[in-house]
C-alpha cells in the first residue's frame, strides 16, 4: 500500500487544523482590508478637509481668480491693515492669510506678493495658490509678446514619437513595465510561497524531531517519503490559506468599498502604473483611446501560456526550495540555529525579485534578464517576468525558455537528492549543531 | 528455520567512526533476546540496520530465513529509546495514523485500537491531545501502537526507561504474553539487570563488536567459578572463624556476635560441594548455603576484562 497519500492527509490536516494556522488564514484578509479602507478612508477624510484662507488683495489684478472650491474657501478682507488682516487670520484659526499689494504691474504685484501662515504651508496649498499666479503671468508674458492663447496651446502641445514594431504592431510606451509588472507579480507571489510555507516544512521537520517520533515514523515509511508527504501536504495547505485568502479578501473589499463610498479607481492600477499616469496626467489629445490600447495590448498577453508555465515554474521552484527548507530543518535541533542556513537560500530569491524589478523592466530580453532567468535558483522568478511578452519572435527565445526549465528539472532532480540525503542523516541526529562540512559528510554516509 | 533474524558480518561506518564491526547474530524464533551493552557501543546502529532505518555497509541481515527487504518493514515492530508522539494531536487520531503507516487498514486499526485501549483502561484518552498526557501515559500509547500490526519481531529499545514500575510491570506481563503467543522479541539496554530475569538468550556488544552470545543459562554456568555463599550459626563465632580459616581460604568474613552469625564466600575448588558441606555441618548449624550466579553486568565486566587481557 502506497503510504504518501496518508502522510500527506496527515500534514494537510495537522497544518490546517493548527489555531495559529486558522487564525491567520481569517485574520489576514480582514487586517489587510481593514488597512487598505482605513489608508483609503483616511485619504478622503485628509481631502475633504476644508481650508480657509484669507485673501487681502490691494492690486487690480485676481479679483476673480480665488473662489471658493470644495476643498479651500476664500475670505476677503478689504479696506484693512496688512497687520490687522495677519491678526484677524490668526484669531479666526484660518490656514494662512495671502498678500497681493498694490503695483503697477503684475509682475512687481507677483514678486511682492506674500503668504503667511503660522506654520510652514502644505505644498499642495502653495502649489494651488502659485498656479493662479502662473496662469495670470504666462498670459500677460504671451500678451507682451503677441502671442494668442489659441496660439499658445498649439505651440504647448506635447509631441510624442511613434513606434512600431517591424511587423508593423503599434508599441505602446510603458507596456514592457506593464507586462513585467504583471510576471513580477507571478514571481513575486512564488517568493512569498516558498519563504512562507518553506519555513513551515522546516519547522514541521524540527517538530517532529523535537518531539521524537520522527524514529517511530521511519521504522514504517522511507524518509524520502515522509520529506515528499510533508512537503506535499504543506503546500495543500498553502494553497488552500492563498486561495481563502484571496476569495475572502475580493469580497470583503468590495463589501468594505461599497460602505465606506470608496471609488476603488482612486486607488487602482493607474497610480500604480508610471506609462498610465504619466499620460493622463499631461493632454494628451485622446486618453481613451490610449487606455484601449493599452486594454487590448493587456488582452494580447497570453494568459494561458503564462499561467501555464508559472505552475510549471511554480511547482518545480517550490519543490527545490522547500526540500532545501526540509533538509536544513532536519539538521538542526531547535529554530534558533537555523539562521545561518537559511540566509544563502534567500539570498537568490530576493537577488531574483530586485534583478528582476531593476533589469528586467528596463530590457526583458538583455544579458542580465537572460542570465537569471537562466540559473535555476532564480529562473522561477525572473523568467516569469520575462513571459508576457510572449514565446519567441519579440518575446523569450524558445532555446532560452527550454534551457531553463531542462536546468531546473536536472537541479530539483539533484536538490531533492541531496536534500533528502541530509534529511535522512539529520532527523536521526540529536544534541549538536552541524557545520557545512559535516552536511557534507553527510552525503556519503 | 528457527532463526527469526540472522545477521551476518554486519559492518557501519560512519566517516572515520566504526559503529558496528563484523556483528553477527542469531535470533532464535518465540524467544526473548537481550542486546545488552554500554551506551555507545553500536546496539541502536544494529536496530536501525534491523528496521531499515539505516542500510549496512557490508554484510546482511536475514529476517525469517529470507534477506531483509522492504516488504518487511510491516512484520517488525519498533519501540525505539528516543521516542514520543506530535504532541498537537489527538491520541486516537495519532494512534490510527501509525497503525496506517504500518499498513493496517484504518477500520480493523480502529478496532484493534478500541480492543488495548479498553484493556488498558485508557478508553477515555481517545479525544485527548498528547500534550495533556504524562509521560508514562505516552509510553503506554507507544506501546500499543508498536504492537498493533501483531509482527513477528518486536524490538523494544530501552523498554522500561520513563515507566513507574507499576506500569512497567504492565509492560512486562504484556511483553511476556506475546512471547507465549508466539512473537520474537528483541531487548536493547545497557541497564541490564532490568531485562536480565526475561531474557533467554542475550548478546554482549562492546565498543561495536559482539563480545558474547548465546543462551543465558549457559553463559551464567560458563561463567560461575563455584563460589558459595555461606551463613553459620554457632555459639562462639570467633572461634568458628579461625577453624575455618585455618583449613580454607575464606572471603569477606563478617562476624555477627549479637546474632551469632558468622557469614563468608568461599570458592570449592571441585565441582562436588557435598564434601564441603559436610564438612561445615560437622561444625556448626547453616543457615544458608547457596551457589554465587553471576549477573549479566557481571559477566559482562568480566568478558570485556578477558578480552582486553587478551590484546
Amino acid at each position: 500500500m502506497n503510504k504518501l497519500p496518508i502522510i500527506i492527509k496527515r500534514e494537510y490536516l495537522a497544518k490546517v487544523r493548527n489555531k495559529s494556522f486558522v487564525i491567520m488564514t481569517f485574520l489576514s484578509p480582514i487586517l489587510m482590508v481593514g488597512m487598505i479602507v482605513l489608508i483609503a478612508y483616511l485619504t478622503k477624510i485628509n481631502d475633504n478637509e476644508k481650508r480657509i484662507i484669507g485673501i487681502f488683495n490691494e492690486s487690480d489684478y485676481f479679483s476673480n481668480d480665488f473662489n471658493t472650491t470644495e476643498s479651500t474657501s476664500y475670505v476677503h478682507f478689504k479696506d484693512v491693515t496688512l497687520q490687522l488682516a495677519k491678526d484677524s487670520t490668526a484669531k479666526m484659526g484660518y490656514y494662512g492669510l495671502l498678500h497681493i499689494p498694490h503695483e503697477d504691474e503684475l509682475e512687481k504685484v507677483a514678486d511682492h506678493s506674500y503668504f503667511y501662515t503660522k506654520e510652514a504651508p502644505s505644498t499642495s496649498v502653495l502649489d494651488k495658490l502659485e498656479d493662479v499666479f502662473q496662469a495670470r503671468l504666462r498670459e500677460r508674458r504671451l500678451q507682451n509678446m503677441g502671442v494668442s492663447s489659441k496660439e499658445f496651446a498649439m505651440m504647448d502641445k506635447r509631441y510624442e514619437i511613434n513606434t512600431e514594431t517591424f511587423g508593423g504592431e503599434q508599441n505602446l510606451k510603458g507596456i514592457n513595465e506593464i507586462k513585467a509588472i504583471i510576471g513580477g507579480g507571478f514571481g513575486y507571489l512564488i517568493m512569498m510561497f516558498i519563504i512562507i510555507y518553506g519555513g513551515f516544512v522546516m519547522r514541521s521537520v524540527i517538530e517532529e524531531k523535537t518531539s521524537r517520533i520522527i524514529e517511530v515514523i521511519i521504522s514504517s515509511v522511507k524518509p524520502f517519503q515522509l520529506m515528499m508527504g510533508k512537503i506535499i501536504g504543506t503546500s495543500l495547505a498553502g494553497i488552500t490559506q492563498f486561495a481563502i485568502w484571496i476569495v475572502s479578501a475580493s469580497i470583503l473589499l468590495m463589501i468594505a468599498f461599497a460602505i465606506f463610498d470608496i471609488d476603488p479607481a482612486t486607488l487602482g492600477d493607474g497610480a500604480n502604473v508610471p506609462g498610465i499616469a504619466g499620460n493622463m496626467a499631461s493632454p494628451v489629445p485622446t486618453p481613451n483611446q490610449t487606455i484601449q490600447a493599452y486594454a487590448q495590448e493587456l488582452y494580447k498577453i497570453p494568459w494561458a501560456m503564462l499561467i501555464c508555465f508559472f505552475v510549471v515554474y511554480f511547482i518545480l521552484g517550490y519543490l527545490i526550495y522547500s526540500s532545501i527548507y526540509a533538509a536544513i530543518g532536519a539538521a538542526v535541533d531547535n529554530e534558533t540555529d537555523t539562521q545561518q542556513f537559511i540566509f544563502p537560500i534567500i539570498l537568490p530569491l530576493m537577488l531574483a525579485i530586485y534583478v528582476g524589478f531593476f533589469s528586467v523592466f528596463s530590457n526583458p530580453h538583455g544579458p542580465i534578464a537572460v542570465g537569471f532567468s537562466l540559473f535555476p535558483l532564480t529562473s522561477p522568478i525572473v523568467m516569469l517576468m520575462r513571459l508576457p511578452g510572449g514565446i519567441g519572435e519579440g518575446g523569450v527565445p524558445v532555446w532560452e525558455l527550454v534551457t531553463s526549465l531542462i536546468l531546473l528539472i536536472l537541479t530539483f532532480l539533484g536538490i531533492v537528492w541531496f536534500a533528502a540525503k541530509i534529511y535522512r542523516v539529520g532527523i536521526l541526529m540529536y544534541g549538536k549543531k552541524p557545520t557545512y562540512k559535516e552536511l557534507f559528510k553527510w552525503i556519503k554516509y | 528455520m528457527d532463526n527469526i533474524l540472522v545477521t551476518k558480518e554486519v559492518t557501519k561506518q560512519y566517516g572515520k567512526h566504526t559503529a558496528l564491526n563484523g556483528v553477527s547474530l542469531e535470533i532464535p524464533k518465540n524467544s526473548i533476546y537481550g542486546l545488552l551493552g554500554p551506551n555507545g557501543a553500536g546496539k541502536t546502529t544494529l536496530i536501525r540496520i534491523i528496521n531499515q532505518i539505516t542500510y549496512p555497509d557490508k554484510g546482511e541481515v536475514y529476517f525469517d530465513g529470507e534477506l531483509l527487504k522492504p516488504k518487511h518493514i510491516s512484520l517488525i515492530g519498533y519501540l525505539p529509546e528516543e521516542r514520543g508522539l506530535y504532541k498537537g494531536m489527538k491520541v486516537g487520531e495519532q494512534a490510527l495514523y501509525l497503525a496506517q503507516l504500518k499498513g493496517l487498514g484504518k477500520a480493523e486499526a480502529k478496532k484493534r485500537l478500541k480492543f488495548w485501549f479498553d484493556k488498558f483502561d485508557i478508553g477515555d484518552w481517545w479525544n485527548k491531545k498528547v500534550q495533556e498526557l504524562s509521560k508514562g501515559m505516552a509510553q503506554k500509547i507507544q506501546f500499543i501502537v508498536t504492537i498493533l500490526h501483531e509482527p513477528k519481531l518486536l524490538i523494544f529499545d530501552e523498554p522500561f526507561s520513563g515507566f513507574d514500575p507499576i506500569n512497567a510491570n504492565i509492560i512486562k506481563d504484556e511483553i511476556i504474553q506475546l512471547k507465549e503467543n508466539g512473537t520474537s522479541i528483541i531487548f536493547s539496554t545497557h541497564r541490564m539487570e532490568s531485562v536480565e530475569e526475561l531474557c533467554e538468550y542475550i548478546a554482549l556488544i562492546h565498543q561495536s563488536e559482539k563480545i558474547l552470545d548465546g543462551k543465558l543459562s549457559d553463559i551464567k554456568k560458563a561463567y560461575k567459578n563455584n563460589m558459595f555463599k555461606v551463613g553459620l550459626h554457632a555459639q562462639d563465632v570467633n572461634a568458628l572463624l579461625n577453624v575455618i580459616s585455618n583449613k580454607f581460604n575464606i572471603l569477606e568474613p563478617v562476624i555477627d556476635p549479637l546474632e551469632n552469625q558468622l557469614d563468608f564466600t568461599i570458592q570449592i575448588p571441585i565441582e562436588d560441594s557435598r564434601d564441603f558441606l559436610a564438612y561445615l555441618a560437622s561444625q556448626s548449624n547453616i543457615y544458608q548455603f547457596s551457589e554465587i550466579i553471576p549477573s549479566a553486568n557481571e559477566i559482562f565486566i568480566q568478558s570485556i576484562q578477558d578480552k582486553d587481557a587478551n590484546e
